[in-house]
């Protein structure tokens, strides 16, 4: 009765058809391609889209890195890696240049990725216009007739109510001038790390069936107004209380000694790096 | 010839009840309430919550008598509690109060306390394990002696701990509002008729019965779209509570007077939902709210759905299905549904011959009451 699993978990088939839709995905830059999703060893909505692409796409030379909330450590990361890991038996990597497969939950890593690298984006709501018409049917029409006066309606109505435009994370991009798409819930930070992007984006639905993609060197340009410029998260004034860093996207933290709120890389690999780097520094400036 | 439904009805009836036991009895295996309620405790835990009575004992038996159907075990249960007199009401629980055994934060890394995983099935990989085919109990006393060794060198602390909620490090930055304390008496559904539009209390405590399933489908359509309601959780926690109740007769009630009657495990979820608010100048202003969920046992899922719908209710005046507080109550509850369902398998020959009658003068042309 004991059954020995497969290489990539899927059989060969499974593989192949998943492969011919991302072929599409790229073809058609943010145009959202449907595939067979396949019910997944975890949870729906834990990443089973991406955890499909990367496990469709990975070969036994490549090196794999899974981000969870910018953290390589954080629990649903560790579990995805543990999975791919165990069926394929590929290399696993914190530091982001070593990986040439990023799998990643919320955000692009800090360093720049190259040409030789693919991220995997995990998607919850590929939809973009989700949020303005609830019907599946009806945004497919929307699509294909290039109506987004709902997504461009929904940045009036904020910057009417609140006087800005106050989306979260998962702002809306356009993507090569055609189609409007969730660049998954990264935050606002990171969506101008889209555009041009050296690596293939690679981004999975598992939930809602939908594969699509930015090819390298693409136009994505955030959703906004000329006189209500599209704006990302600030951290002026604050840094990184572990390496100093300034220019980059900072986790809220309490110090529970005294209370007070401290700020952190959201990205551990960048920020360990960092740290390594300037004890590096630190040692070679004393020997001297 | 007309009569045979009627005339066989008695001994019908017998012959499938003694076939009922048959098919129960048949293979000869007899599973103990014991190991039911060792080893299935997640089923044990979604049964008292949706029939509203705590004990795992009784759940246990009703799992074995409903033979693992769960909305019959669910019926068995809630026709038991109503043979139960009511004597007392507890007093309010503060959840504080809580001894913690898993608690998470989805919206902050770091939370005062810690994030404690406990034990959960949430990064595991549903791969089945072929192991337990054939399971040891040499081998299980060994893991489990092994366990207790390693766990009995962890040093606890002295002191009861009693955990903060996260929300109140956002309360002190003003991004919720602040509440006075409402401590009216709580409607009790099982002995008012719900009427609407219906107290908080009263939709807590029907999403809090409501069947796993139904709340956890209606708390996701919300979430993908048939709602306005997308949460963030702030705190999920999973421990016991004490509960007192006071005493019965004497006037002056005194806190320390009052009885520990026992503990019960429960879910709690608070969800964090950005909403729209006016302020003191008239303007909108973004502001968050608080999706609240409780239910028996350790259903994670049941819990956070019942807080994003708690938010729906909260605010009814969108066009949902899922902000619609009759929509929602009336129709998550397990035994209202399932019995409503099935009896659409009872005759209804009165009601299908009249339908008959109408549909075939009507395909002649309607003209039968003038004949």
């Amino acid at each position: 009765m004991k059954t020995k699993s497969h290489f990539a978990f899927f059989d060969e088939g499974s593989k192949k058809e998943i492969r011919r839709s991302i072929l599409k995905a790229v073809a058609i830059p943010g145009y959202q391609v449907p595939f067979a999703s396949r019910e997944m060893p975890i949870a729906r909505g834990w990443g089973t889209g991406g955890l499909q692409i990367t496990l469709s796409i990975i070969g036994k030379n490549d090196v794999l890195k899974v981000i969870d909330q910018g953290a390589d450590e954080s629990v649903n990361a560790v579990s995805i890696k543990k999975l791919v890991q165990s069926t394929t038996g590929v290399e696993l990597v914190e530091r982001t240049q070593e990986a040439s497969i990023i799998q990643s939950r919320h955000r692009i890593p800090e360093v720049p990725l190259t040409p030789e690298q693919i991220l995997v984006l995990q998607v919850p709501e590929p939809e973009p216009l989700r949020r303005v018409e609830k019907s599946a049917y009806k945004t497919k029409i929307l699509h294909s007739e290039n109506d987004y006066s709902g997504a461009w309606l929904m940045l009036f109505e904020q910057i009417m109510k609140y006087g800005r435009t106050a989306t979260g994370a998962d702002h809306p991009v356009y993507v090569n001038n055609r189609y409007v798409m969730a660049p998954s819930p990264i935050p606002r930070y990171d969506n101008p790390k889209m555009h041009q992007s050296e690596a293939l984006i690679l981004l999975g639905a598992g939930r809602e069936k939908k594969i699509y993609a930015i090819p390298p060197y693409t136009d994505v340009e955030s959703l906004a107004f000329d006189d209500y410029p599209f704006a990302v998260e600030t951290f002026t004034g604050k840094s990184c209380h572990l390496c100093g860093a300034e220019d980059v996207f900072l986790d809220e933290l309490v110090d529970p000694a005294t209370n007070e709120t401290i700020y952190q890389c959201n990205d551990t690999s960048y920020c360990i790096e960092r740290l390594n780097k300037n004890e590096e520094v630190e040692v070679e400036t004393s020997h001297a | 010839m007309g009569y045979v439904a009627v005339k066989g009805g008695t001994h019908a009836i017998n012959a499938s009840i003694e076939r009922l036991t048959f098919e129960r009895l048949k293979n000869q295996e007899i599973i103990e309430i014991e190991t039911i309620m060792a080893t299935m405790k997640s089923l044990i835990d979604q049964i008292m919550s949706e029939s509203s009575l705590y004990s795992p004992y009784l759940a246990a038996l009703a799992i074995k008598q409903a033979e693992g159907s769960m909305e019959e075990a669910v019926f068995l249960m809630r026709a038991h509690r109503s043979t139960l007199p009511r004597l007392y009401y507890s007093q309010a629980v503060e959840s504080e109060t809580m001894l913690v055994e898993r608690r998470i934060s989805a919206s902050f890394k770091d939370i005062p306390g810690g994030q404690i995983l406990g034990a959960t099935k949430d990064y595991t990989h549903r791969l089945l394990d072929f192991e337990l085919l054939e399971e040891d109990p040499a081998e299980n006393e060994a893991w489990l002696s092994n366990y207790q060794k390693t766990s009995e060198a962890v040093k606890t602390s002295d002191e009861l701990e009693f955990f903060p909620k996260v929300v109140d490090y956002l309360r002190e930055e003003g991004l919720f509002e602040n509440y006075e304390r409402d401590n009216t008496n709580p409607v009790d559904i099982t002995k008012q008729s719900i009427a609407f539009p219906a107290p908080r209390s009263a939709r807590l405590q029907v999403l809090t019965r409501g069947q796993t399933g139904a709340v956890t489908a209606l708390g996701y359509a919300s979430l993908r779209g048939y709602g306005q309601v997308h949460p963030t959780v702030g705190e999920v926690r999973v421990g016991s509570l004490p509960i007192y109740v006071s005493h019965p007769n004497e006037g002056e009630q005194d806190e320390e007077d009052a009885f520990y009657i026992g503990e019960i495990q429960v879910t709690e979820v608070e969800s964090f939902v950005p909403v729209t608010k006016k302020n003191d100048a008239n303007e909108q202003e973004l502001e968050f709210e608080i999706g609240y969920g409780i239910c028996y046992g350790q259903n994670e899922t049941k819990a956070i759905a019942m807080s994003i719908l708690d938010q729906c209710l909260e605010h009814p005046e969108s066009s949902f299905p899922t902000h619609d507080e009759e929509f929602v109550l009336l129709h998550i509850d397990s035994v209202e549904a399932t019995g409503f369902i099935s009896h659409l398998k009872l005759p209804h020959y009165v009601t299908f011959q009249s339908k008959l009658d109408s549909i075939r003068n009507v395909k002649k042309g309607g003209h039968t009451d003038e004949n």
